[in-house]
């Protein structure tokens, strides 16, 4: 049998590393061809919506490489890029698809060997893990669904407005003058990814057919009055409507955004 | 006051020359080139690797004569000399001769064909010998100017060439002419001239073919070389198992009449040793040596890792002789190590040989009327490093002194400042604008990709299969055009891409070669000048991070640069052109530090016209210098250092701010504004740049008693009291290396040795009957500065040598200060019993450092010195825009070093501060205000205070500040309406370039 060979995505920032692995080149440190990088500016430009999207396309891992903590050349985008993957494990874990296979790195510009050591390392972690189940010509559609919900869901700005203030929020007061704890805030950013990665199935899932909330219940394995929650604020904010009742049970639709 | 030409000559159109030049050039001068070879880039086109960083010469290289080649304001006059200076400061007349070439510049396109037919063949020089060419040649691969020339001397004139010239570019009947030019200064960047090793016989060079010299073995290492980048020596062309590098040939050898070091052997020996045993693993290098003088920024840290990590043996000894073994072409190199004749058996001895002054340099020094030193280099004067004995004339690089190239690109920059300050009054008079096509209108046609894949010499076509990666591009949506070229970076390639882009109406263009960090700048001004935006391109980095990295699995980097390469194409398929806003620039520099290189620097802005604010912490300017009381030569240091604080104060340009600090630096290139504070009072400026000049400091010694035993002094200390005339004693011990080359600061701090030096000669001076030790590890006087060690030696000061594991021991038993130190060949304790202990102690950072650094955002080393753009071509620039260093600050360096790079850090500076308005980067947020939610969060986490609210149709929206705004990308990535994005790397594009990462377009859609 053809050793598996896993296929990585690699967004490097253009200053640190990316620089280091150009020097990995010119130091000739050699690493396996698994890698496809794509060159950013700043690991902060990276989007969790777009990670999600290479694990929907069947990417095998992802590995987001910025300047070291302190070093970044736009001072503090590396922070953002480590509060959205810290998010986006969340999201992975509910979708039932393995975090590890995303991974944050810093490698600076003198790094060409930590570079090629990273990416030598997590080829091997993921050859232990085996394809994604999303890699095949036929992925595992369950999962495949539970993805495209969480790449919705880390497009709603619920998401990306927690994400986004979790600087303030964790180096200053809130407008209250009041201090929030990392504890008290991961707690509610692991709510909230749990609630918009299910509201998104429910909405996704309604896109295809209508369907009734107990029958999305079943098929989410979720309690109906949870469902039914969900599909409350669903169409307080338009994206799903009544479609039609069938015997006693209403069947609803999503509506296309706004 | 009539004004002066604003024009340069620049005579060398090496490494130094060329950075002159474009320096000038970027600040409103006309300069002329004149290089004696068909082609500019002089030595360094030779070399194969650059140490520290191991960075690939030519990589490096090419992008700058590129540059110079493309300039509108450099005009290159290749394969030409000097023959006549005329005139005065200001303005000159030079007579050019032009050799004939016999081969039209204008009509050659450099394919080759020529050489291809020529059926003579002669040596190749570019390759050391150890090649032919024909007699149409161009000196190497990527040459600037890539026009062939005719080798009158061998060519037989049989006409073929003529006959097989598609471009009509052959003329037979050509003659030397001669130019006559109009310039206000004259920069001599003449470089310098390997010594000929047949000189010293003992070593058998010319006699054995398995001797070879260390250029030579330049070119046996590098991948364009004779040998396609396998290290195999000349004789039969076997892989050699051991090497011999052997140092110090033609330098440091009084006998000779070359007593001067030539300052770069030692880290191009290790260099050359190192990137050997990265060819070939199973190769055992010996560097055979006297001292290793690694003493320049991270110097011996890549020592160190040379001795560690590659194996690389080092035997301190003096050579007898070579001698080839009867019946091998093997060689028994016979040495003295620790006074013990030995003789050891190699396959291939590489000669270190020195740098010798140019070819006929004594003729060029008359015709030009310049003085040169007693060992022929340009004579220069310390305090004016720079400045030849001909008014107007200033020099730079290896033709001053022998140095590596980050010091001769310091200096070249330097002089480029000082003959700016000459002639400034002629800025901008004699300079044209480069004429572009208008842009061809893209946005409402279909994408029509073109695509050149690059062989880079063997670097990617001796794995990666190209001619497979051109054809799959070809099948790729939107591809109308593929080919490979040997180096797409050529000149000659971006004549072909220009064409290529009109012929088949290329409206994207990919090229899948090196790194874009190097290479996109270059691509970029191509297809401007095709009337394509800049923003058309996107690069495929199939060679850094594709060929060199997968070696030995061609197949898999195959597939690998075809994935690489449907994926930029996905992307470039969907760019947009983008508008470059400009800025103004306000033309005040500001420089932090006012120390000798903080006030070089800021005179020289001021003479060029601009107005400097200079910044000291203390109550009075000179910083370091203020302790020095004499020198080596007979320059009185105080004297120079009270004219140089009245010329600084009484120049009206230039606002001191002393006892006064930089508290705050806000803005960018061109617009900062600062505040600075000096007690309560706080002050604010505007300027366009900043020069960071903070100096270092001497570490305070924890070891050898100091502080305990008040007869313990650091070198410092010793010349300020003999500068007092207090200096008495009858026995001196010197100890070097005190806080350097240790596990906390593994750098040397380079100034030690020679200061050193410098005090025990005045100490004999003063006091010849006092004794004098120098306990050292190194002895690391390079340069010209070899004179006085050997000097000292011939005075009676007694050098005796200490490594890590022998230690001097100091103690003090009953009021007596006693010395242990080991005997070198007997190897065992001797006591010495000083009245004075001087410790060398180290240059360590100004712990100012840190906050500036934080302030202006810009890097430090692992040592806590600033760290520059790029080691070896950008010595005194930050990667940050508009900000640059000199002097200490930089790392440790001698008085004349850090002039010339304070007058570089002006030149490269006056490069912005000469424009009145700059070009800012296109590729910046876009907010789609009608998406914008107002919910300011992007104004939250941008770092650069680049985003405003403002108000439209009755809403707050987001608004980006062009100048500002670095394109970083954070804002669009945290927005939760999907209002922002970023140009040049928009959802789309990425999406699109993941996609077809990851999957062919057939299967994904």
């Amino acid at each position: 049998m053809v050793e598996f060979e896993p296929k990585i995505i690699g967004f490097l920032c253009n200053w640190c590393s990316y620089a280091g692995a150009d020097l990995a080149g010119v130091s000739r440190i050699q690493y396996p061809p698994n890698i496809r990088v794509i060159r950013v500016m700043c690991s902060g430009r990276v989007d969790p919506v777009i990670v999600l999207e290479m694990f929907a396309n069947g990417a095998d891992g992802v590995m987001v490489m910025g300047c070291h903590p302190g070093e970044c050349h736009y001072l503090e985008g590396n922070l953002y890029a480590e509060w959205r993957i810290k998010m986006l494990k969340k999201l992975m874990a509910c979708a039932g698809l393995e975090p590890e296979r995303l991974r944050l790195e810093w490698v600076s510009a003198a790094e060409g060997s930590r570079f090629a050591n990273m990416v030598k390392d997590f080829t091997n972690q993921l050859k232990g893990l085996g394809p994604s189940p999303l890699a095949s010509e036929k992925p595992d559609e369950t999962i495949l669904a539970s993805i495209r919900a969480a790449e919705r869901a880390a497009g709603t700005s619920r998401l990306r407005t927690l994400v986004g203030r979790e600087k303030e929020l964790a180096e200053e007061e809130n407008v209250y003058g009041e201090k929030v704890t990392q504890e008290e805030f991961d707690k509610l950013m692991d709510e909230s990814v749990k609630e918009e990665h299910l509201r998104s199935r429910i909405y996704l899932l309604t896109k295809d057919k209508s369907m009734s909330v107990k029958e999305l219940a079943k098929h989410l394995s979720v309690d109906t009055r949870v469902v039914l929650r969900h599909i409350v604020v669903l169409r307080r904010k338009g994206l799903l409507a009544m479609d039609r009742i069938e015997g006693i049970s209403p069947l609803y639709v999503a509506l296309e955004a706004r | 006051m009539v004004d002066k030409v604003g024009a340069v000559l620049v005579v060398g159109g090496g490494i130094a020359g060329i950075q002159a030049a474009l320096d000038l050039a970027d600040s409103g001068f006309r300069v002329y080139v004149v290089e004696d070879t068909p082609s500019i880039g002089g030595t360094m086109t030779q070399l194969d690797k650059t140490f520290p960083t191991n960075d690939c010469a030519m990589c490096i290289l090419a992008p700058k004569l590129v540059r110079a080649g493309r300039h509108a304001n450099v005009h290159l006059i290749t394969n030409a000399e000097i023959k006549k200076v005329k005139g005065e400061p200001g303005n000159f007349k030079v007579t050019i001769t032009r050799r004939a070439r016999y081969v039209d510049e204008e009509k050659c396109t450099g394919c080759g064909v020529c050489a291809q037919e020529c059926p003579v063949e002669a040596i190749d020089e570019y390759e050391q010998g150890l090649s032919r060419r024909s007699a149409v040649f161009v000196k190497y691969l990527q040459a600037v100017p890539s026009t062939f020339a005719i080798d009158r001397e061998k060519c037989i004139g049989c006409g073929t060439c003529q006959e097989v010239c598609r471009a009509d570019a052959i003329i037979y009947e050509e003659k030397d002419e001669d130019v006559e030019l109009s310039v206000g200064a004259i920069i001599l960047a003449l470089g310098f001239e390997e010594f000929d090793p047949s000189l010293k016989s003992e070593y058998g060079y010319s006699r054995y073919s398995n001797v070879v010299s260390s250029i030579e073995f330049e070119r046996i290492l590098s991948a364009t070389g004779p040998y396609g980048g396998t290290v195999l020596r000349p004789s039969d062309g076997d892989l050699p198992r051991k090497i011999a590098f052997i140092q110090c040939v033609g330098s440091r050898d009084a006998k000779l009449g070359n007593n001067y070091c030539s300052s770069a052997c030692c880290m191009y020996a290790i260099k050359e040793a190192v990137i050997a045993r990265e060819h070939n693993p199973n190769l055992q290098c010996t560097i055979f040596f006297m001292d290793i003088r690694a003493y320049g920024k991270e110097f011996d840290a890549y020592y160190s890792r040379a001795e560690e990590e590659y194996g690389v043996r080092f035997v301190r000894s003096r050579i007898s002789d070579v001698k080839k073994v009867l019946g091998s072409q093997n060689l028994i190199v016979r040495y003295v190590e620790d006074g013990e004749p030995k003789e050891e058996e190699f396959n291939l001895v590489v000669l270190s040989v020195g740098m010798k002054p140019p070819k006929h340099v004594e003729e060029l020094a008359k015709t030009i009327g310049i003085k040169l030193n007693k060992y022929n280099f340009c004579s220069t004067e310390t305090f004016s490093p720079l400045a030849t004995s001909r008014l107007g004339v200033f020099v730079c690089g290896a033709f001053s002194s022998p140095k590596d190239i980050p010091e001769s690109v310091a200096q070249a920059s330097g002089a480029a400042a000082r003959a700016g300050s000459l002639i400034a009054t002629g800025r901008g008079k004699l300079t044209v604008a480069k004429k572009l096509p208008p842009e061809i209108e893209v946005s409402d046609k279909e994408p029509r990709v073109g695509v050149f894949v690059c062989h880079c010499g063997t670097n990617i076509g001796g794995i990666v299969n190209v001619p497979e990666v051109v054809e799959y591009a070809k099948t790729l949506p939107s591809v109308v055009y593929a080919e490979h070229n040997l180096y797409t970076c050529s000149q000659d390639t971006q004549r072909t891409i220009r064409e290529k882009i009109k012929e088949h109406n290329l409206n994207r263009v990919v090229v899948a070669s090196c790194t874009p960090r190097t290479h996109e700048p270059l691509f970029r001004e191509t297809i401007r000048e095709a009337g394509l935006n800049i923003y058309l391109f996107e690069m495929a980095n199939i060679r850094d991070q594709c060929s060199w990295v997968h070696m030995h699995e061609p197949e898999k980097a195959t597939e690998k640069a075809k994935d690489l390469v449907r994926s930029i194409v996905a992307k470039a398929r969907l760019l947009k052109p983008l508008k470059k806003p400009m800025i103004d620039v306000t033309p005040v520099g500001l420089v932090i530090g006012g120390g000798l290189s903080g006030m070089t620097a800021s005179l020289e802005l001021a003479k060029q016209g601009f107005e400097v604010h200079l910044v000291e912490k203390e109550k009075e300017l000179g910083g370091n210098l203020r302790h020095i009381h004499y020198m080596l030569g007979s320059e009185d240091p105080q004297e120079r250092l009270r004219s140089i604080i009245k010329e600084v104060t009484e120049n009206e340009k230039i606002h001191v701010h002393l006892d006064a600090e930089v508290a705050d630096i806000e803005g960018y290139v061109g617009n900062f504004e600062t505040t600075l504070t000096r007690g309560s009072d706080k002050k604010g400026i505007n300027h366009g740049i900043v020069i960071v000049a903070t100096g270092a400091v001497e570490y305070k010694p924890t070891e050898y008693l100091y502080g305990i035993d008040s007869r313990v002094l650091t070198q410092r200390e010793l010349e300020e009291k003999i500068g007092e005339g207090e200096f008495k004693a009858r026995t001196v011990v010197m100890i070097q290396c005190v806080g350097s080359r240790n596990d906390e600061r593994p750098n040397c701090s380079r100034i030690c040795c020679v200061q050193a030096v410098k005090n025990a000669l005045k100490i004999k001076e003063l006091s010849p009957e006092t004794d004098v030790y120098i306990l050292y590890k190194d002895i690391r006087t390079y340069g010209f500065n070899e004179d006085y060690y050997r000097k000292a030696a011939d005075e009676g000061v007694l050098f005796i040598r200490y490594d890590d594991d022998h230690k001097p021991k100091v103690t003090q038993e009953n009021g007596t200060l006693k010395i242990l130190a080991m005997a070198p060949v007997l190897k065992t304790w001797f006591p010495i019993e000083p009245d004075l202990l001087v410790l060398s102690a180290a240059t360590i950072p100004n712990p100012d450092n840190e906050r500036i650094a934080q302030m202006l955002k810009v890097p430090l080393t692992k040592d806590r010195f600033f760290l520059e753009a790029h080691m070896k071509l950008r010595p005194v620039d930050f990667a940050t825009d508009g900000v640059f260093l000199c002097g200490l600050a930089h790392s440790p360096k001698l008085i004349e070093e850090s002039i010339s790079q304070a007058c570089g850090a002006a030149a490269r500076a006056a490069t912005i501060l000469s424009k009145k308005r700059l070009e800012v980067e296109g590729a910046i947020a876009n907010v789609n205000e009608d998406l914008c939610s107002g919910c300011r969060i992007c104004e939250a986490v941008c770092e650069y205070s680049a985003i405003e609210m403002k108000e439209k149709d009755g809403k707050l929206v987001s608004s980006v500040l062009e100048a500002l705004c670095k394109g970083c990308g954070v804002c669009g990535s945290t927005c939760p309406t999907g209002a922002i994005s970023m140009l040049h790397f928009t959802d789309e594009e990425i999406l699109a370039q993941v996609r077809a990462a990851l999957k062919e377009e057939k299967k994904y859609d």
